[in-house]
C-alpha cells in the first residue's frame, strides 16, 4: 500500500526535471508524452503506489508544481 | 490521508518568471513559509531589489516595495523606522547587494538594523545576462569575463557572510545552500531563526543562499546543482557564522 | 505668535516638524549641516526619527522606504549632494510617493565651493534623474516666507503625491532672521493613504510601491498620469511676486535672496528717476510665465540677476516669446552680485545715465 500521494500541477512546471533526481523510490519521472501549456514535458509519477510520501520532490521544485498527501 | 506540502499562503497565484531550474523559487518559498508559519504575514512588508528577483513584489504575498539597484537595505530601514513593529525583509542577489550595494549592506549591519536580508549568491549577474559579479569565481566564465574571472584582472570572489559576521550589528549571520531537499529544509531552519532575531530586535538578520544559474552558467538545472555543491559551496562554506548571545 | 530668531537651517526643521514631519534621514554636508543636527535634537522629542545614513544616496531611499511606508518625511542636502540624490528622487516620483527634499545651494561645479550660489537652478528645476517627471520647487526669500513654505509643501507631496523640493541659497539657510510660526490649516483636502504599505493584516490585496513598468504601454500609461499631476501643478502651484512694474523700462528677474539685494537697487534707481520692477519667481518649477504678462510693453529689457551663470535665462526667454530682449547678470562660485553693480547693469541697458 503507497504511503503517499503526489499531485503535479502540469501546467505550471518549467520541465527543470529537479524532481527526478531526489526521489528516494526514483519514481518522479518528466512525462515525455505530453507537452504543457508552456510548452514543457511535465514531471509526473506513474507508479504512484511506490510513493512513500517524503515530499523530497515538492521540496525541490522551484515552482511549487507538487502537493504531497500522506496517508 | 493528510497534506502534507502545499503551495504556502505566503506566495501569491501569480507563477514566476524565473528560468526552468533557477533556484530563486525554492528560496521565495522558503522565506514565504517562514513569513506564514510565524503568522506574521499581515505585518511584514519586504523589498525587492534590481535583478533577477525585480519582480518578486509580485510573488511575496505582502506588502512590498520595489528598490533600486542596491538600495534595498535603506529603503528597508526607512520601513523600518516608520513601522518598528512590523517584519520588515530585503531579498536581494549577489549582483545587488555584493556590487553596487556593498554600502548599503554593511551600514544596515552596521546600525544593527532590525531587518532580515535574504542574500541570494549565484556567483553571477542573472538578469542582464550573465556578467561577472563579485561572487563570481576564478576561472568561472561571465560575459564580462569571457576567458574566466582571474585574480590578477578582479581579484578573488567576495566572502559577503565572513565579511559581515565581523559586524557586531550582524546579530545573526549563516550561509546555506538550496542545492538538495536535505540543505532546503536547513536553509529554511536559517531563515526561519533570522526573521525570529528580528522579532526579537536583537539587531540586524541576514541568511546567504547559494543558488543555481542554469541560463548564465550554459548548464542544465540538474547539473547547475552539481556545480554548485562542486565549485560554490567550497568556496562559499556553508554554516552559521553569527547568532545572537544565549541562544543555541 | 511670539517671534523667534533663528538661523535658516533650524528654523526649516522647527517648520517641517511643525508640518507634521516624523522622519528625516540625512548626510553631513556644508552648508545645510545645521538642520540634520537641529534634527537630531529635535525629532525624538515629537517621538519622531531623525537618523544619519551612510550617504546621500542611502537617505534618499530611506526616504523613499519611508514614504511608501506612508510617512510625512523629508531630506535635506546641498547641491553635490542633491546631484548623488537624483535616482532616488526619480524613482519616488515613479512611484507617486510625496517627501520634501531640501537643497542649501552652494558653488560648483563638482566640488566648487561652500559659499551661497543659485547654480542649482537647471539641476533642480530640469530634474536630475531619468525620465519624464517634475519637481515642485519652493525658492523662498525670506526664513518667514520658508517657513511658510514648508508646510505648503509637506500639503503639496502628499496632495500630489509627488517629491516636493525647498531651495535655499547657502544665505537662506545660514543667516538669521525673526520668524513666527503660524497655525495653518492645509488648503487640500488630503485623502488616506491608503495605498502605503502598513501591513496588509489579513485584511486586504498587498499594496506595491513600485516605479517599474516593463510593459510600454503600461508605462506610457503611467507617465501620462503623471503629467496630468504636473499640468494641474502648472494651473495651481505657480506663485511668484511683482514689483514696482507700472512703466518700468527694466524688468529684473530673480529669486531668493538675490531679489532683496535687486530690490535694494530697484529702490535706488527711482531716487535716479530710473524706474525698474521685478519678477520674482517664488516656485521655481512651474516657472511663472504668466507673470511677464504684466511686463509693460514699453519695456527695454529684461535682466536676469543670479547667482550663477545665467541658467534661468532660458526659462525667461521661453516665457517672454521674444517679446523684449533678455540679458544676464550674476556672480558665481559664492560671491554675491551688489545693487552698485545691479544698478550698473540696468544703466548699460537703458543707455547710460537718465
Amino acid at each position: 500500500m503507497a504511503k503517499g500521494k503526489v499531485k503535479f500541477n502540469e501546467d505550471v512546471c518549467k520541465g527543470c526535471a529537479l524532481c527526478t533526481t531526489v526521489c528516494p523510490v526514483n519514481i518522479v519521472t518528466m512525462d515525455t508524452s505530453k507537452i504543457n501549456i508552456k510548452g514543457f514535458h511535465p514531471a509526473t509519477v506513474f507508479e504512484m503506489d511506490k510513493c512513500i510520501g517524503c515530499a523530497n520532490c515538492a521540496t525541490i521544485c522551484p515552482d511549487y508544481v507538487i502537493t504531497v498527501e500522506r496517508f | 490521508m493528510a497534506i502534507v506540502f502545499q503551495k504556502t499562503k505566503g506566495l501569491t497565484d501569480k507563477e514566476t518568471h524565473y528560468c526552468p531550474g533557477c533556484t530563486h523559487g525554492i528560496i521565495h518559498r522558503l522565506v514565504a513559509e517562514v513569513l506564514e508559519e510565524l503568522d506574521v504575514l499581515g505585518e511584514t512588508i519586504g523589498v525587492a531589489p534590481v535583478g533577477c528577483s525585480v519582480l518578486a513584489y509580485d510573488y511575496f504575498n505582502c506588502d512590498m516595495h520595489e528598490a533600486s539597484h542596491g538600495r534595498a537595505p535603506a529603503v528597508a530601514t526607512g520601513i523600518k523606522r516608520v513601522h518598528p513593529d512590523k517584519v520588515v525583509f530585503s531579498y536581494q542577489g549577489d549582483g545587488d547587494l555584493a556590487s553596487i550595494g556593498t554600502a548599503e549592506i554593511v551600514h544596515v549591519a552596521h546600525r544593527g538594523e532590525k531587518i532580515t536580508t535574504i542574500f541570494v549568491n549565484n556567483a553571477i549577474y542573472g538578469m542582464t545576462g550573465g556578467q561577472m559579479a563579485p561572487t563570481t569565481l576564478i576561472g568561472q566564465r561571465a560575459t564580462t569575463a569571457p576567458l574566466g574571472r582571474t585574480v590578477e584582472h578582479s581579484g578573488r570572489p567576495l566572502r559577503v557572510s565572513e565579511m559581515l559576521a565581523t559586524i557586531d550589528g550582524a546579530a545573526f549571520v549563516e550561509r546555506v545552500s538550496v542545492d538538495s531537499p536535505a540543505n532546503i529544509r536547513k536553509a529554511k531552519k536559517a531563515i526561519k531563526e533570522a526573521f525570529q532575531c528580528q522579532i526579537d530586535r536583537k539587531g540586524f538578520s541576514i541568511v546567504e543562499v547559494l543558488s543555481t544559474c542554469p541560463t548564465n552558467w550554459g548548464i542544465t538545472p540538474i547539473d547547475s546543482l552539481k556545480w554548485l555543491q562542486d565549485n560554490l559551496i567550497p568556496y562559499y562554506p556553508l554554516g552559521n557564522l553569527r547568532r545572537p548571545e544565549g541562544v543555541k | 505668535m511670539a517671534k523667534v530668531l533663528m538661523k535658516g537651517n533650524e528654523a526649516i526643521g522647527a517648520a517641517a516638524i511643525k508640518a507634521g514631519c516624523r522622519y528625516f534621514f540625512g548626510y553631513p554636508i556644508t552648508p545645510q549641516n545645521e538642520l540634520p543636527e537641529y534634527m537630531s535634537r529635535e525629532m525624538p522629542k515629537v517621538g519622531g526619527v531623525f537618523l544619519q545614513a551612510e550617504s546621500e544616496i542611502a537617505a534618499i531611499n530611506m526616504v523613499y522606504g519611508a514614504a511608501g511606508a506612508g510617512a510625512r518625511v523629508m531630506t535635506s542636502s546641498s547641491s553635490p549632494g542633491i546631484a548623488l540624490k537624483q535616482e532616488g528622487i526619480t524613482y519616488i516620483a515613479g512611484a507617486e510617493l510625496p517627501c520634501v527634499i531640501v537643497n542649501i545651494v552652494r558653488g560648483g561645479p563638482g566640488l566648487g565651493g561652500i559659499q551661497p550660489s543659485q547654480s542649482d537652478y537647471n539641476q533642480v528645476t530640469r530634474g536630475g534623474g531619468n525620465g519624464d517627471y517634475k519637481l515642485l520647487v519652493y525658492a523662498p526669500a525670506n526664513l518667514q516666507e520658508m517657513v511658510d513654505l514648508m508646510q505648503e509643501a509637506f500639503d503639496a507631496a502628499d496632495f500630489y503625491r509627488n517629491p516636493v523640493m525647498m531651495v535655499g541659497d547657502g544665505m537662506i539657510g545660514q543667516m538669521m532672521e525673526p520668524i513666527e510660526f503660524k497655525d495653518s490649516v492645509s488648503r487640500f483636502d488630503l485623502p488616506e493613504k491608503d495605498w502605503a504599505t502598513t501591513g496588509t493584516k489579513g485584511q486586504r490585496k498587498p499594496n506595491i510601491i513600485n516605479s517599474l513598468a516593463l510593459d510600454p504601454a503600461e508605462l506610457e500609461k503611467h507617465n501620462h498620469k503623471l503629467q496630468k499631476k504636473y499640468d494641474a501643478m502648472k494651473e495651481n502651484e505657480v506663485r511668484y511676486e511683482t514689483y514696482n512694474m507700472e512703466n518700468a523700462e527694466v524688468v529684473i528677474v530673480a529669486y531668493g535672496t538675490t531679489s532683496r539685494i535687486v530690490r535694494n537697487a530697484i529702490n535706488d534707481l527711482k531716487e535716479q528717476s530710473i524706474n525698474v520692477g521685478l519678477i520674482r519667481p517664488i516656485t521655481l518649477w512651474p516657472f511663472p510665465e504668466k507673470a511677464f504678462d504684466e511686463v509693460p510693453a514699453a519695456c527695454k529689457s529684461l535682466l536676469s540677476v543670479e547667482m550663477s551663470m545665467g541658467q534661468m535665462v532660458d526659462d525667461i526667454k521661453i516665457a517672454s516669446n521674444g517679446r523684449w530682449p533678455v540679458s544676464f547678470y550674476g556672480r558665481v562660485g559664492g560671491m554675491i552680485p551688489t545693487p552698485e553693480a545691479v544698478m550698473g547693469k540696468v544703466k548699460e541697458l537703458i543707455g547710460g545715465e537718465k
